[in-house]
């Protein structure tokens, strides 16, 4: 698949960006000239995984999150969220509904939602070596 | 993000405004669980009518004030949530622990 466009991001694993990461990603896939729906969804998911690495890749020591998005010329779109944190021990474990070690306060729906307002959804993680999620949805607007 | 608290008979409501995600919840969470301690209330209904964005920060706001309210025999109420709000809440199942009222 040839690649149109390209964004890359860097920014601290800090709970006020999260709004920021969400809206970034969002301002770029507008080019695509999604519906509300699409735009939200993408939203969504970039937050949840954002705020997996700020509460759990990094919940020892603080580091950066790497966010690339790409477009492809059939109106697809790739997302990359990265840290170089903790890493995830069990995946599977971890993308079940309702399961988390957040606490009480968290659902433990993170993977759950980014996979049903995704496409796809590929988690790779290495304990200590840090976490990556790619999110992939199709633009169909146009 | 902002949280306009009201209690009559009984009824706590909380209107939100904004976004909430992890890091807008923790400071809707504490001031609506203050005001709970201090009124006891039997109803707390979460008006999402100005809420732009919910993420699943939002089902564990929800769910936290859910459990803290049924222990006194109180229930929720979730009001207005956007179409895009109305589907996190519908995966997360919220539907079946409090009451979602939408405008037509």
């Amino acid at each position: 698949m040839k690649t149109i466009n390209q964004f890359k991001m860097r920014l601290q694993a800090k709970s006020t960006n999260e709004s920021f990461a969400r809206a970034s990603v969002g301002a770029f896939i507008a080019q695509l000239d999604p519906t509300i729906e699409e735009i939200s969804d993408i939203k969504t998911a970039v937050s949840e995984a954002v705020t997996n690495c700020i509460i759990h890749a990094y919940k020892e020591f603080s580091g950066d999150i790497y966010i690339t998005v790409k477009i492809f010329e059939n109106n697809k779109v790739k997302i990359v969220i990265r840290d170089k944190g903790c890493g995830i021990d069990d995946i599977n474990k971890a993308m079940e509904p309702l399961y988390t070690t957040g606490g009480a306060e968290r659902a433990g729906l993170g993977f759950a939602v980014m996979q049903s307002f995704c496409d796809k959804l590929r988690v790779i993680s290495k304990v200590g070596k840090g976490t990556t999620v790619s999110l992939f949805k199709e633009i169909k607007s146009k | 993000m902002e949280c306009k608290l009201n209690i009559e008979n009984d009824i706590l409501t909380a209107e939100l405004d904004g976004e909430i995600d992890h890091h807008t919840a923790k400071d809707i969470r504490e001031q609506i669980d203050l005001e709970i301690e201090m009124q006891n209330p039997k109803t707390l209904v979460l008006d999402f009518s100005d809420i732009t964005f919910m993420d699943s920060s939002g089902i564990g706001l929800i769910m936290g004030r859910y459990k803290k309210i049924k222990q006194s025999g109180g229930k929720v109420k979730i009001k207005n949530p956007s179409p895009n709000t109305f589907r996190v809440l519908k995966l997360a199942g919220m539907d079946r622990l409090a009451k979602i009222e939408r405008e037509e």
